[in-house]
């Protein structure tokens, strides 16, 4: 019998992802498989070891970035949690919305390939679509599309805009529509089930010991959902289901996906009908910002309604407090305070510039979340400084990864690339 | 099997945190027994990661296992402390994902698991000199693998 | 381009032919790494649709492509890797620097990322942006037509 060496990547075309896959050949059919990561090693944890806990945000957008507010909702749980401090009911639910929201774009993103590389191309612009459609909610709402930072730490950035609810329907209609349509085109497709059934099976007692989480342990029949078993936010008050697989094969990875676009979707629903209605937003006479400074340097305190900028929209003091938590200690001040007072200008002066800043007293806090692979969490130590002395991201598919070559022996040099989209790698998470 | 039984029987030194997940301390010795004896009721093995205290502690590195069990539904954090060149065994033929894990922790802070079958750089390349995360290792000093067009910083 | 004459012919030199011919022709060859990717498949799905601009055909291996898009953070490890796909393109070449951290490094200012692709290969146009928007993407696919219009064109007749 004579072998083949084949490497795949770390380019290569059907890699979303930089992942190389050295492949021992006997004709077709793999026998070792060796998997190298680390080609998006970026440095996040070292870099956060030199930045303040407020800088570090948006390092986390980039870690698994086809779900930032996941990320965002972990690591400031996580600061929260070593803080002591508690978040407003409001800024719960709409953490619970755009959380969901970002899990739906995370799996429509992870299905889209899995039909593309199996020759579907229109799974992936019909995914694509409604992942633009969740997208314009995000963009109305944080002003980005993608790299929002929109959970921050006491709370959210910013209440939601008034046509947010019809803009939120349109787009989860939009998703029911190209689920409805994939499942039409996929799941009984005989085409699809032959190249997906019984490919890369991994038994419960295989997925325990590799540490599997999330939807890739769920496939194989393992009730597990952190939403469930640790509920946090208001997951115990919305009522969903956890979808499971049967055999732990492609087909249940997608499956399983599937169904839990579905879940999100009556999550998002339930949480617009329990979150109460937010403050309404006056209609005073409007002070411009520049003129408020300049009384404040006379002493003067100028009333009425302070014009921000668009880029502040949604974080007006009569929504703040409810976005966010009433921490002087720890969280800025609204911004009409900053702008107009004394004591607003020292609070936010101490919170961001260098040396001072948030400062959590010293110890040791790891916060997960159900994020789109499973269990992410953050782990932070903290010497009582104002930046993280270490902090640690305990990625899903990390250790998903490592069981990648273990998946694909034995199958076809054809189903690795079905196998290895299944598992939804996203090389921020692993590499970090 | 409960946690005081085990507390008890590998006398180990308990610690508060802000989480509430229960931690301990272990000595490298006693690492491997603790944790077979584990395995039964912590199915997975979520995380190993270090902590340096370089300038710190005497022994400057914390090795820290977090474990979560899905029966009893607890996390359990088990530490070890090590000192420069000290190693502590491995645990790649309990968990499988601890292979990898290990080997991101020697990456990223060289220290050694004994018995670990593959124990190579994961993250960086064979040609990196020195381990990232200790903080000794300067934050932009980068080892260029081909020769660069213009110096990265000024 | 060139003028439209009575007769419906049109006169034009050599040189602008091929300029014209080159740029609505890119075979793009996308080098995607990170989170830029997304918004590179936002761009190429069918709302922003990058085919308008004769940009949708991908080809996945250097030796066929004439663009390449450099799509997120470049590290150490993986610049050896770019270096060689950008020698195995075929010249006419050229080279878009897609988001802050092909350009600068962006937020990544540590060991690990490159501060810049261009301290491994030459870029022609850079796509600010972290990750850019699609109209920024669509921005400065126009830009390079352009440049591709104007630029002197090499080419040679085959003995």
């Amino acid at each position: 019998m004579e072998k083949m060496l084949l490497n795949i990547g770390p380019s290569h075309p059907a890699m979303h992802g930089t992942v190389q896959i050295k492949v021992e050949l006997d004709g077709e059919r793999i026998i070792k498989a060796d998997v190298e990561i680390g080609y998006l090693h970026r440095g996040f944890e070292k870099t956060a070891e030199h930045r303040t806990y407020m800088q570090v945000l948006p390092y986390t957008d980039r870690l698994n970035y086809v779900s930032p507010l996941l990320n965002n909702l972990a690591y400031a749980m996580a600061v929260e949690k070593l803080l002591g401090i508690d978040v407003p009911p409001r800024a719960k639910w709409l953490r619970m919305i755009f959380g969901e929201i970002s899990r739906i774009t995370d799996h429509l993103t992870c299905i889209a390939p899995v039909g593309m590389e199996l020759g579907a191309f229109t799974i992936f612009l019909y995914m694509i679509k409604a992942r633009e459609f969740l997208w314009d909610v995000l963009d109305a709402t944080t002003g980005a599309r993608l790299t929002t930072s929109y959970i921050r730490i006491g709370g959210v950035k910013a209440d939601v805009p008034e046509n947010f609810q019809d803009l939120l329907k349109k787009a989860l209609r939009e998703t029911r529509k190209a689920v409805k349509d994939v499942h039409g085109l996929l799941s009984r497709n005989p085409i699809f089930l032959k190249r997906t059934r019984d490919v890369a099976v991994v038994s419960q007692e295989e997925a325990l010991s590799y540490g599997f989480t999330g939807p890739v342990l769920r496939s194989t029949g393992y009730y597990y959902d952190v939403r469930k078993a640790f509920p946090y936010l208001y997951y115990d008050q919305v009522d969903f289901e956890v979808p499971l697989g049967e055999k732990g094969d492609n087909y249940d990875r997608y499956m399983v996906r599937m169904k839990e676009i579905e879940q999100s979707i009556r999550i998002i629903e339930q949480s617009l009908e329990k979150m109460e209605r937010g403050p309404v937003r006056s209609e005073d006479e409007v002070v411009e910002a520049y003129e408020a400074i300049k009384a404040s340097h006379e002493g003067k305190y100028l009333d009425g309604k302070l014009k921000l900028g668009p880029n502040l929209e949604g974080m007006e003091k009569e929504v703040y407090y409810q976005i966010m938590a009433k921490v002087p200690r720890y969280i800025l001040p609204p911004k009409e305070d900053l702008y107009r007072t004394m004591e607003g200008m020292i609070r936010h002066f101490k919170l961001i510039m260098s040396g001072h800043g948030l400062r959590p007293p010293a110890g040791e806090v790891y916060v997960p979340v159900e994020g789109g692979n499973g269990e992410l969490g953050f782990y932070i130590v903290s010497d009582g400084g104002d930046r993280p002395y270490r902090l640690h991201l305990r990625a899903p598919v990390f250790s998903i990864m490592s069981a990648l070559a273990k998946m694909i022996e034995g199958h076809y040099i054809a189903d690795v690339i079905p196998t290895f989209a299944s598992i939804n790698m996203i090389g921020g998470e692993l590499d970090r | 099997m409960g946690l005081e039984e085990i507390e008890r029987e590998f006398s180990l030194e308990r610690i508060e945190t802000a989480d509430g997940i229960p931690t301990y301390y272990c000595e490298k010795e006693g690492l491997l027994p603790l944790m077979e004896k584990l395995k039964s009721d912590f199915e997975i093995l979520l995380d190993i990661t270090a902590v340096d205290y370089f300038g710190k502690r005497e022994k400057r590195f914390e090795v820290v296992y977090l474990l979560l069990s899905l029966s009893q539904k607890i996390r359990l954090r088990i530490k070890v402390r090590l000192g420069e060149g000290e190693k502590v065994s491995t645990l790649s033929f309990l968990w499988k994902n601890a292979n990898w894990l290990e080997r991101e922790v020697y990456d990223m802070f060289g220290i050694e698991f004994e018995g670990h079958p593959d124990l190579r750089r994961i993250l960086l390349y064979p040609e990196f000199k020195g381990h990232p995360l200790r903080k000794d290792y300067p934050l932009k000093k980068s080892q260029p693998r081909i020769k660069l067009l213009r110096s990265e910083r000024e | 381009m060139g003028k439209i004459r009575e007769g419906n012919f049109v006169t034009t030199t050599l040189e602008s032919l091929i300029g014209w011919a080159r740029k609505y022709s890119i075979f793009q060859y996308p080098f995607v790494t990170a989170c830029c990717g997304m918004e590179y498949m936002a761009t190429a799905a069918s709302h922003f649709d990058i085919d308008r601009f004769g940009a949708g055909l991908t080809r996945f291996t250097p030796r066929q492509a004439d663009v390449l898009f450099v799509v997120g953070t470049i590290s150490h490890k993986l610049a050896p890797v770019l270096k060689k796909v950008y020698e195995q393109m075929t010249e006419p070449k050229w080279v878009v620097a897609f988001g802050t951290c092909t350009i600068t490094g962006g937020i990544y200012d540590n060991y690990a990322a490159v501060q810049g692709i261009d301290a491994i290969i030459p870029v022609d146009i850079y796509i600010p942006g972290c990750p850019p928007r699609p109209e920024t993407v669509l921005d400065a696919l126009m830009k390079l037509q352009e440049k591709i219009q104007k630029e002197k064109q090499k080419w040679a007749l085959r003995k």
